[in-house]
């Protein structure tokens, strides 16, 4: 199912050759430096490296933090309201407070977390790409990434998006359970969301 | 020659008015270039233009951060631009671009203005909740105007208004028994042993090492500072009136300003210099006169200018009477004339008549100039006065947490600060308006229950 986008490949790679030979023309005094490799990264291989991160990130905060600490061990709680409740940030949140300070960095890319059966109704799909990634994230179980491109306010952006499984209790116990969940039926193993990951192409 | 004249006479005014306009933009008083009246936050430092202005006169909107950003990430700012970068939102953007603060706040355009300084039109909400009554079939028979005015949401600060803190504050009472205030700052705590040993130990009239020439008629003086809290905690005169030379030798002065204060009282000195009293001399301009309110003020005093002595008597520093006396010495507004009659003031009659009386007392410093704790990273519990008067003032729900809840239940609160009739009163009476909001919360939670 994964499509190859040998366009932005090009684009990429066509940027990454460009800036390459200037350093190389930049450095070319030097005996020790060596001609100059094609190389690049595609969007794809660019979001799906950045997502395993994301991904890891996320299953170890929920697991060894979040569900150890308030369902297994009972030692602290961890709320919606965190900082009112002196408790640790939900997994949603703490990758939501990840996903905003990258956004303030501006280094190119953008993510987030969006779902069918939103806590916050300002997570549904919303784009073309995101109502048709969810689903078929869902439909397949989670087991292929969707990748598709859609222009937004005059950029273009490869978008790739993710299934996000529920790993643990505390990710099916607090979204069946919290009162503005849509959805109340999650075992652990559904797909709950995506990740949704932005990447700006040249026009 | 004649058919030069004109030619001459236009020649010497453009280099009239280009040398009068050169020399205004150059001098203290820019007061010729400003495009229109400036909003009550804004107007005691509109002729400091480089406080928001890049030298060609566009917008800095970092200045607005650079005033408001801490408190607006203290507040939990519910739509922070972060919320807006995102690119899906890019459709609201061109809707309403809430990534920049002049977006809904423009400056010098008073006949478009509402309160909080906005310029939009009071629906705003509505570009992106359009569907809100999907969600709340509560709130559909409510319009959008009256999402931000009706008691019930701020578009920045909902600290005390989301649906939770509702849940949790049902059913209190309006008076809460037993109640006392968070307690003074206690300095002494926050020194280490070998500080302590330097202040805190009280000085006598004997022990006070004012300048040698120092004038007998300045006895009263000597006398004041003996009896306060300064030479209680080792403060001595040259510790505020002492600066050092040049050459580094120690000069007595006779002029303390916020400057010398700051020296102990840090966060009391940076909050001063962000609310009304002290904003012009953040901004290095001539302290605030009292003829530069637009509050009514006690008439006579036009010329009166504002340091911290003004509240806090030089020497004495009587913290009851920088409590209540200072400001109503100044203020003459229907609220504060009011506030002695109110159930308010009785409490602080209460307190300040009785000695060894817990702090249960109501003065204008308690709701304006609130005691704020902070914790430190070493987990240190500390309180402060907020001396920023704006910190906790508009929207008015922002002194929800910060004051009322010491005090009052949630729905008195709200209900109290809804009411603009029982402001004016200095909450002689009870809330007239009810906000509806702790209802629907709870009408929710028991739905969702079932």
């Amino acid at each position: 199912m994964k499509r190859v986008h040998h366009r932005y490949k090009n684009t990429i790679k066509g940027l990454l050759l460009a800036t390459t030979s200037a350093l190389v023309a930049c450095s070319s005094g030097s005996s020790s430096s060596k001609p100059a490799t094609q190389s690049g990264v595609s969007p794809q291989t660019m979001a799906d490296a950045l997502h395993a991160v994301m991904e890891s990130d996320r299953t170890v905060y929920t697991k060894k933090v979040v569900n150890r600490l308030a369902n297994e061990q009972n030692i602290i709680k961890a709320s919606e309201h965190w900082e009112d409740d002196k408790a640790l940030p939900l997994p949603a949140q703490m990758f939501r407070m990840g996903a905003e300070m990258v956004t303030e960095k501006n280094v190119g890319f953008t993510y987030g977390l969006l779902s069918k059966w939103p806590v916050n109704k300002q997570h549904a799909p919303k784009t073309d790409v995101e109502i048709r990634g969810l689903d078929f994230i869902d439909s397949n179980g989670g087991t292929t990434p969707f990748y598709g491109e859609e222009e937004l306010g005059n950029q273009k952006y490869f978008t790739a998006i993710y299934a996000d499984v529920g790993v643990a209790t505390a990710c099916v116990k607090c979204h069946n359970e919290h009162k503005d969940s849509p959805r109340t039926d999650f075992k652990i193993g559904d797909v709950m969301g995506g990740i949704v990951i932005r990447i700006p192409l040249n026009s | 020659m004649n058919s030069f004249l004109p030619w001459l006479l236009w020649i010497a005014v453009t280099i009239g008015l280009i040398v009068y306009f050169a020399f205004r933009l150059q001098s203290n008083d820019q007061s010729l270039f400003l495009p229109g009246p400036t909003t009550d936050g804004h107007y005691q430092i509109e002729l400091d233009c480089q406080a928001c202005h890049t030298p060609m006169m566009g917008i800095k909107e970092q200045a607005c951060l650079d005033c408001h950003g801490a408190d607006l990430e203290a507040a939990n700012d519910s739509h922070p631009k972060n919320k807006f970068t995102d690119p899906r939102n890019a459709d609201r953007l061109e809707k309403l671009d809430a990534r920049k603060c002049i977006t809904c706040h423009i400056e010098h355009r008073p006949d478009q203005t509402h309160e909080m300084g906005l310029t939009l039109p009071e629906d705003y909400c509505f570009h992106c909740h359009e569907e809100i009554a999907k969600e709340r079939p509560s709130h559909e028979n409510y319009g959008f105007q009256s999402c931000a005015n009706a008691g019930c949401h701020n578009f920045h600060d909902n600290s005390a208004l989301y649906e939770d803190f509702l849940l949790k504050h049902l059913d209190e009472p309006d008076f809460k028994p037993n109640v006392t205030l968070p307690p003074r700052r206690d300095l002494k705590a926050e020194l280490q042993e070998d500080q302590l040993i330097e202040f805190f130990r009280p000085l006598t009239i004997a022990d006070a090492n004012h300048h040698e020439n120092l004038e007998s008629e300045r006895s009263a003086t000597i006398e004041d500072w003996a009896n306060s809290s300064h030479a209680r905690a080792g403060v001595n005169c040259t510790d505020c009136h002492a600066t050092l030379s040049e050459s580094g030798q120690t000069l007595w002065t006779d002029t303390v300003n916020h400057t010398g204060c700051r020296d102990c009282h840090e966060n009391e000195t940076k909050g001063w210099m962000k609310g009304r009293h002290g904003m012009r001399q953040s901004r290095h301009l001539a302290p605030m006169t009292l003829g530069q309110a637009r509050l009514e003020m006690k008439p006579g005093r036009h010329h009166e200018s504002l340091s911290c002595n003004s509240c806090h008597e030089s020497h004495a520093f009587n913290s009851e009477k920088a409590a209540v006396t200072a400001c109503i010495s100044c203020h003459d507004d229907d609220h504060s004339r009011a506030y002695f009659q109110s159930p308010h003031y009785q409490l602080w009659q209460n307190q300040v008549s009785t000695p060894d009386q817990p702090e249960t007392g109501v003065s204008c410093a308690t709701c304006h100039l609130p005691r704020v704790s902070r914790q430190d990273p070493d987990g240190t519990v500390r309180f402060h006065i907020e001396h920023n008067q704006n910190w906790n003032l508009e929207p008015n729900e922002k002194m929800i947490r910060s004051v009322c809840l010491q005090c009052h239940g949630l729905q008195f609160s709200i209900d109290s600060l809804a009411d603009p009739l029982l402001i004016r009163s200095n909450f002689l009476g009870r809330p007239s308006r009810h906000i509806e909001s702790l209802e629907l919360a709870r009408r929710r939670i028991e739905k969702t229950q079932k």
